[in-house]
């Protein structure tokens, strides 16, 4: 009996850390991402491969952005369960949301920088880079990076 | 040197196509950060210190194609693309490639 406690005990003492400490710093993460994406709104983001004209264009430069997100304990556990039964993976469906807002807003951060209106041929990458040194925990992490091309008009 | 990833320097027109330039880095993620990252791992949230490695592997790559680009005479890099994959367990190739063009 007490063999079992020792062996439970943590992992659930895991999963509440994780779900607790996990939700608030996501909420926390998306407000952020909320306020600063109203700051950057006035950006145009397009992913057309030709700007639209051209004749007005000062400057071009290509603008990236990228972040590395890893998923709390307990959405990992969720995730885990969720691969028995098959189906919608909601646990890991915020991860991703983060991840590629959050790189989407430091690439507009370093178009308004320059002083661009709009950033053209946004394009997006995803990497699970470092999935091979997590494979035994029950965590995941993703990275996404945006990179575009940031026009300055004049 | 004006890099883009658009097919060509808005405004401008292309003079000559001087070819291919490519760029790549593998590198590879130390312990510490590691550990970090174990932690983060329980809670979520952003693992800073990959973003960094990631961010100035990335700056790398495109600082070697830019030198390709010079040697061959030209002064801008059209449709710039990125690719990323893991060579080995920890270890990650960053390579970016494009067009060098004379404008």
């Amino acid at each position: 009996m007490s063999v079992l406690l020792f062996q439970i005990l943590p992992v659930v003492i895991l999963l509440i850390l994780g779900f607790s400490v996990g939700s608030l710093r996501e909420r926390g993460h998306f407000r952020s991402l909320a306020r600063r994406e109203q700051e950057l709104s006035d950006i145009g983001v397009v992913n057309l491969r030709t700007v639209a004209q051209p004749e007005s264009v000062r400057a071009a430069t290509l603008v990236t952005g990228d972040a590395v997100i890893a998923t709390d304990y307990f959405k990992g556990f969720m995730a885990g369960l969720r691969n028995i039964v098959g189906g919608e993976v909601r646990s890991y469906q915020t991860l991703m949301t983060r991840a590629r807002r959050e790189a989407t807003v430091r690439m507009l951060t370093k178009a308004r920088d320059l002083g661009a209106t709009e950033v053209w041929n946004v394009r997006y990458e995803t990497s699970n880079i470092l999935s091979g040194a997590h494979k035994k925990r029950v965590a995941v992490s993703v990275e996404v990076f945006a990179f575009g091309t940031a026009v300055i008009r004049g | 040197m004006i890099v883009v990833n658009t097919e060509n320097v808005p405004g401008q027109t292309v003079r000559e196509v001087k070819g291919l330039v490519q760029g790549n880095t593998i590198r590879a993620k130390h312990l510490g950060r590691d550990i970090a990252a174990g932690f983060k791992n329980l809670v979520g949230g952003e693992l800073r210190g990959y973003t960094e490695l990631l961010t100035e592997a990335r700056r790398e790559a495109i600082e070697r194609m830019i030198g390709q680009a010079q040697q061959l005479g030209a002064n801008a890099i059209v449709n710039v693309r990125f690719t990323t994959s893991a060579v080995t367990q920890g270890a990650a190739e960053l390579y970016a490639y494009g067009t060098a063009v004379l404008i």
